[in-house]
């Protein structure tokens, strides 16, 4: 099969391992019904990144993504993988190398979790000693320690740990291309946002081409480079980054599934290190005397002063009033509430703001200051990005 | 993953329990009883047309002849519902699974001695066969149904999962349908065995031997102990034969699935 489809080394070194993957027309007709199940898709999913297929239940999503491994056969169409043409290939020999991961799992019950994930390596015909260390490497992967968990049967497992086994099977042969069909379901919600970084996690490792089916729109906004939002009959209403899509929904169905509170969701894909950031307040470390920070904030016309320890951490606020009777910097003013970093999302900047009532110290990555972030910022990056995806 | 198959066993510890209680005591409670039955009548004064029955060699003959038609039966339905049950779930013979239930069912409806003589005048054959095969034919029902049944009742998340991650059809059906099928299709086979060892006893109306054939000289003779332990012989290898059935049921179950 590895001349048809090429499969690549595993690598941590963050390269693309994956594939593109293109639809080209593809419709799926059942027999008996007038109107097609899927009509007409054509879309590219790029090589190494995770593409979101969402929509309401029925949409044809998951039978689109079940044409790509032909668990369903398209009734006419074209599908590639890496340039190959899947259609023209055995289907079994196709499946070994595309992984496939669906919800609860679908654990062999009967099977040590252990042999759930060597089944497919098993198929390819490996080796025994190849395959017990590539089950090894994968349990790692996912997080499950070899030792405990090697002969455990499904039954013996939690909802997340079952479904962290049906990712690591998915990806036993190392297949350049992953098909997830709403993996994360049936866990609970804590289980379901660990798994989802977790995922997010292998993906800047392994950099598979993932095509991931759900009807959340939350975890598409999370999860996917890119997502298609599809309407009936899997018709593609937006095929766009997450950003583009909180922006700018191309029509009323898509702004109805994005759903209420699409700029704050947009605002869990911003960083703060990507905004520009307030430097003009004042500062002064610990160690200047109270009478010369005075004069500063006179001379600058501010009110207000940051102050830094030794190593520029942010510690106090003091307004110009406390230093008239201050001793020293250390004691002055009031203590610093909320701060954020350059890693926070511009989502917890707003609510670090909210709770102060203004701009919210931002730190580097030592903790040392870098600027201040104000609400007017937030607002600016959000009305930019809104013209920006209008225009295009 | 929650219910991929009823295991045919009660998960609850108490019945696991009473079962365990029963995997021993059952057979003990058999050799008890027949010991003490064969003491009885091997010890009494016996007149010469009861020792031509009653004396070791004929019983152990009687028996292993009984034992064999069992055997043999239970082979045969093994050979044809477990194979016939595996085609009749592909989703290509479905429509005809209904024509086989209702002809297995026809089988098991007609009283046994009636399957079983029918099958004389129609073949005129007499002996093992004679009575093997519409014996089988009788109690072919439950495994041919267990076999339906338990192959239906495997979660199709888990086919499609098999399908999915490059399983062959085949490969599905006998690494994920089958193991996941074996406890209901060793349940229903506990059943045919049960039914075979108590219908064999009327083998000896077509000459193929067995228990039965004391049982008819006890009676035809009038000679009560003959009837008695003959009786008591094929109740005795009923028991057993249930007995193993339910071990088999205990060891060959898929692990995992409790």
């Amino acid at each position: 099969m590895s001349e048809t489809i090429e499969t690549t080394a595993n690598t941590t070194s963050g390269a693309v391992s994956g594939v593109e993957i293109q639809l080209e027309h593809v419709t799926k007709r059942y027999a008996g019904s007038r109107e097609p199940a899927v009509d007409d898709v054509t879309m590219t999913i790029p090589a190494g990144k995770i593409v979101i297929l969402v929509g309401p239940s029925g949409c044809g999503k998951t039978t689109t993504m079940r044409m790509i491994n032909r668990l369903i056969e398209p009734t006419s169409g074209k599908i590639t993988i890496g340039g190959e043409d899947a259609l023209s290939l055995n289907p079994d020999r196709l499946r070994r190398n595309v992984g496939y991961a669906i919800q609860q799992a679908g654990l062999f019950p009967h099977f040590t979790v252990a042999q759930n994930i060597a089944v497919v390596p098993g198929l390819l015909g490996w080796d025994k000693k190849k395959i017990d260390d590539r089950v090894e490497e994968m349990m790692d992967l996912v997080g499950l320690d070899p030792k405990q968990f090697h002969s455990r049967y499904p039954r013996q497992l939690s909802g997340g740990q079952q479904q962290r086994v049906g990712v690591a099977r998915a990806l036993a042969a190392d297949p350049p291309v992953l098909l997830m069909d709403e993996p994360f379901g049936a866990v609970d919600p804590i289980t379901r946002g660990n798994l989802q970084d977790e995922l997010l996690r292998l993906q800047s490792e392994l950099r598979k081409t993932i095509v991931f089916v759900t009807h959340d729109f939350d975890e598409a906004v999370k999860l996917g480079d890119k997502i298609a939002v599809l309407g009936p009959k899997s018709t593609i209403l937006q095929y766009d980054t997450p950003d583009a899509i909180l922006a700018n929904p191309a029509d009323d169905t898509v702004a109805g599934f994005v759903g209420a509170g699409a700029s704050l969701k947009q605002l869990t894909l911003l960083r703060v290190r990507d905004v520009e950031l307030r430097t003009d307040t004042v500062t002064a470390t610990v160690s200047e005397s109270p009478a010369d920070l005075r004069q500063k904030l006179t001379d600058k016309r501010a009110t207000y002063a940051l102050i830094l320890d030794e190593r520029r951490r942010p510690t106090r606020w003091v307004h110009v009033r406390d230093l008239v009777a201050a001793s020293s910097l250390a004691t002055a003013g009031k203590p610093l509430g909320d701060l954020v970093s350059l890693q926070s999302t511009l989502q917890d900047a707003l609510e670090a703001m909210l709770v102060e009532g203004g701009g919210v110290p931002v730190t580097g990555s030592r903790g040392e200051y870098a600027g201040m972030i104000e609400l007017d910022t937030v607002m600016a990056t959000i009305q930019r990005l809104r013209e920006e995806h209008t225009e295009s | 993953m929650t219910t991929t198959v009823e295991s045919g066993f009660s998960t609850e510890s108490g019945s696991r329990r009473a079962d365990r209680a029963r995997l021993f005591a059952q057979p003990a409670a058999v050799v008890v009883i027949v010991a003490a039955v064969l003491i009885w009548a091997m010890t009494r004064d016996n007149d010469s047309i009861e020792q031509e029955s009653l004396n070791w060699s004929t019983l152990l003959t009687k028996t292993w002849e009984h034992l064999l038609l069992t055997i043999g039966i239970a082979a045969i339905v093994v050979v044809i519902a477990v194979p016939l049950g595996m085609v009749l779930t592909r989703s290509w013979a479905r429509p005809v699974a209904p024509v086989f239930l209702a002809i297995a069912n026809i089988g098991q409806a007609a009283p046994a001695l009636g399957v079983i003589v029918l099958f004389f005048l129609w073949t005129s054959w007499e002996g093992y066969w004679c009575a093997a095969l519409p014996i089988a034919f009788y109690s072919l029902l439950p495994v041919l149904r267990n076999t339906i049944v338990g192959i239906d009742a495997v979660d199709p998340a888990l086919t499609d999962a098999g399908r999915g991650i490059g399983m062959s059809g085949p490969g599905v059906l006998f690494r994920i349908e089958m193991p996941l099928a074996i406890p209901l299709i060793l349940a229903g086979l506990r059943t045919s065995l049960v039914l075979a060892v108590g219908t064999a006893t009327l083998a000896f109306f077509v000459n193929g031997g067995g228990l039965g054939e004391l049982i008819d000289t006890g009676y035809k003779l009038n000679r009560t102990p003959v009837l008695i332990v003959g009786a008591v012989l094929a109740v005795g290898l009923a028991l057993l034969i249930d007995w193993i059935g339910a071990v088999l049921e205990e060891l060959l179950g898929p692990k995992g699935l409790s």
